[in-house]
């Protein structure tokens, strides 16, 4: 199939790779802000993810070690802004955009030994066979882990925060923290281990930039994916699946516009290049405008902060 | 001393500074602060990065002659006036800015600062006598590129990447178009906006668009390596060219060659101007010849034939005796442009908005 000199199944391929930071990036802080607390700081987590991945990576010569040292780095990160917000009270707005300007330069600092190198390789899963079969071949089965791994975690956490207990405590903390201390929910315990997963998959999908989407370190290489996959959160009102679909949207329509440039199509490239902008934020608050109970969605305790004494 | 007058700011700023400015010109300076503004991390391994290096260039040649004060990331924009009134405020005597889009905050704060000399990159404006433009013929680099990549390609496909819409960028997409479809008159043109200085993510995408549309040259007017990146996970199969740095990581292949910019001569000879009182508003425009476009060395992924030409061609360039846009070169639409023999102007290349005949798409305006 070939639709103007685009291939579909090339496309649908491309986005699902160029979709993965934002994907990790935004799930990560949808549990954030299901616990209640508002983590500005993503662009900054995500970056240290991808140099402290980057340098792990190239230091052990081992991609998958990378990737979990990005985790931690970021989590570290984030474990900063937990102390200054969930034990010194700080104002979460304030700290997350201190912390994605502290991230930006402290990765900066920390990349300077590393401009210019290439770090190992990170192959396809190998599926044999079913990598053969005609399209869904190219579509599903010849990506990288991280790609599957990605599409898991948000499986994961929509199955968490639906049917287990964890995730009912995790929104009851969300939605309402002097209800769930009442109730001898440990609220700051539960928020700070919210804030380090936010912080650890920020820190995946900086690291998948990195490492696989742009194999190389580069100053401020996620150029602002990570405010992306927070307004994706909002425009998803928060729910898992709609978080994959925004990233979807937005990677794909990010793609096909260029796709679209590059096979020569005839439409304006200004109208292209705001596309993928345009296109998710209205498809993505269509689809909460719905019910009319879109904004009832956002959890009711978000960027409160919260005090025992109180 | 200047300075704390400065500081006082009031009514007083304009006048007395300017007093300032003209004994000091007069005599020359005893110690010069240099600011340089720029739109991407130094760290970039491109434009950003070459500027720099020009700057650490100047701090060598002079040492503690000159202070050198630099600001990364700044955007194109309002937030430019505020870093240029900055510099300015601080005591710098030179501020040189290094992207287009800074060229009308940087005339702004020209008119206010009248003894302090700015220095635009790649711009055309110089509304006031303490504003130069430099830039360097880049097109006569993207000319040897585009022959590379004519002789090169196996599926008559290349590709550039393409920024923002000025004559700058539309200037080496139609040097490096001509060049190719001279060496191989099958050869078609895809251009990506990138509408992008820096965004490694976006840039590797658009490389693997172009990719994906069986492009096998590509050639990228952003700034970081990530197209070079996105070439190497094809196994040599897609080239393309270092842009603004050498980008030697990526050597052999995919990056076959590269367009080095050389700034520090320039840097060098205005602050020393500066520096020993000779300074003169100016408008540069050097190329090859001036050592500003160093074309990278070619790698033995060209045969050497090619090469051979391609050198030829850079030589020629230099020695004078050939100009990349020679007619007959007609316009997109088909209107003659340049007659037979005829080279092109400074006016007409400044100001360049068409593209060249056989390019297909149009100029985002």
């Amino acid at each position: 199939m070939n639709f103007g000199g685009i291939v579909p199944e090339v496309l649908i391929a491309s986005l699902m790779v160029a979709s993965v930071p934002i994907i990790l990036a935004a799930i990560g802080e949808l549990v954030v802000e299901k616990a209640g607390v508002l983590n500005l700081g993503v662009e900054g987590m995500m970056i240290m993810g991808a140099i402290c991945g980057f340098a792990t990576a190239v230091g052990t010569g081992n991609p998958y070690l990378g990737f979990a040292g990005g985790a931690l780095g970021a989590a570290a990160l984030s474990l900063v802004f937990a102390v200054l917000t969930q034990v010194f009270l700080a104002n979460q707005v304030a700290t997350g955009l201190a912390l994605t300007l502290f991230g930006l330069g402290l990765s900066s600092l920390i990349g300077q030994g590393y401009v210019g190198i290439k770090p190992p390789a990170t192959g396809d899963v190998p599926l044999g066979p079913l990598e053969d079969i005609p399209f869904f071949g190219t579509v599903l089965f010849s990506h990288d882990w991280v790609v599957y791994l990605s599409i898991a975690v948000v499986a994961g956490v929509w199955a968490v925060l639906k049917f287990t207990r964890i995730g009912l405590i995790l929104r009851a903390v969300g939605e309402s923290h002097d209800a769930a201390h009442a109730l001898g929910y440990k609220v700051v315990r539960i928020r700070v281990l919210a804030i380090l997963f936010g912080g650890a998959m920020a820190g995946l999908g900086g690291a998948y930039v990195s490492l696989i989407r742009v194999p190389q370190w580069t100053d401020g290489i996620t150029a602002g994916a990570g405010w992306i996959a927070l307004a994706i959160v909002v425009f998803a009102s928060w729910k898992p699946w709609r978080v994959l679909l925004g990233a979807y949207l937005f990677g794909g329509i990010t793609v096909l516009q260029l796709n679209l440039q590059a096979a020569g199509a005839t439409i304006p490239v200004e109208y292209l290049s705001m596309s993928p902008y345009l296109i998710t934020i209205l498809v993505l608050v269509i689809m909460s405008s719905g019910k009319g109970k879109a904004a009832l969605n956002a959890p009711a305790s978000l960027g409160q902060n919260f005090h025992a004494s109180r | 001393m200047k300075r704390r007058t400065i500081l006082k700011g009031g009514a007083a700023l304009g006048f007395a500074s300017m007093l300032g400015g003209k004994m000091a010109l007069a005599q020359g300076l005893e110690k010069v602060k240099a600011g340089f503004v720029y739109v991407g991390p130094i760290g970039d391994g491109g434009w950003t990065f070459q500027h720099h290096q020009g700057a650490l260039a100047v701090q060598e040649a002079y040492g503690d002659k000159v202070e050198i004060v630099w600001q990364e990331n700044v955007p194109e924009g309002a937030d430019a006036e505020r870093v240029l009134t900055q510099m300015a405020l601080s005591g710098c005597n030179i501020i040189f800015t290094t992207s287009f889009g800074f060229m009308d905050p940087t005339n702004a704060v020209a008119a206010k600062f009248p003894d302090i000399k700015f220095e635009h990159a790649t711009g055309y404006k110089r509304d006031h006598a303490n504003v130069s433009t430099y830039n360097a013929r880049f097109y006569e680099g993207r000319a040897v590129q585009g022959h590379i990549a004519g002789k090169m390609t196996k599926t008559n496909k290349i590709g550039y990447i393409a920024s923002f819409p000025i004559p700058e960028v539309i200037m080496g997409i139609n040097s490096y178009y001509l060049h190719a479809k001279k060496a191989n008159p099958a050869v078609e043109l895809s251009i990506v906006w990138a509408f992008t200085w820096f965004d490694p993510a976006k840039e590797a995408d658009a490389a693997k668009a172009l990719i994906d549309q069986d492009v096998d040259v590509i050639a990228s007017h952003t700034d970081s390596t990530a197209p070079l990146a996105e070439a190497a996970k094809t196994n040599g199969a897609v080239i393309g060219f270092g842009q603004a740095s050498d980008m030697a990581e990526y050597k052999p292949s995919p990056r076959v060659s590269s367009i080095i910019d050389n700034w520090a001569p320039y840097y060098v000879k205005r602050v020393g101007a500066l520096l020993d009182g000779t300074y003169a508003q100016l408008d540069a425009w050097e190329g090859i010849a001036g050592g500003e476009v160093e074309i990278g060395e070619i790698t033995d992924a060209v045969p050497a034939d090619v090469k051979a030409e391609a050198e030829a061609m850079r030589d020629a360039i230099a020695a004078g005796t050939y100009h990349p846009f020679t007619g007959p070169i007609n316009k997109q639409d088909g209107s003659a442009w340049l007659a037979e023999g005829a080279t092109a102007p400074d006016g007409d290349l400044l100001g360049m908005m068409f593209y060249v005949e056989g390019i297909t798409g149009e100029i985002p305006s």
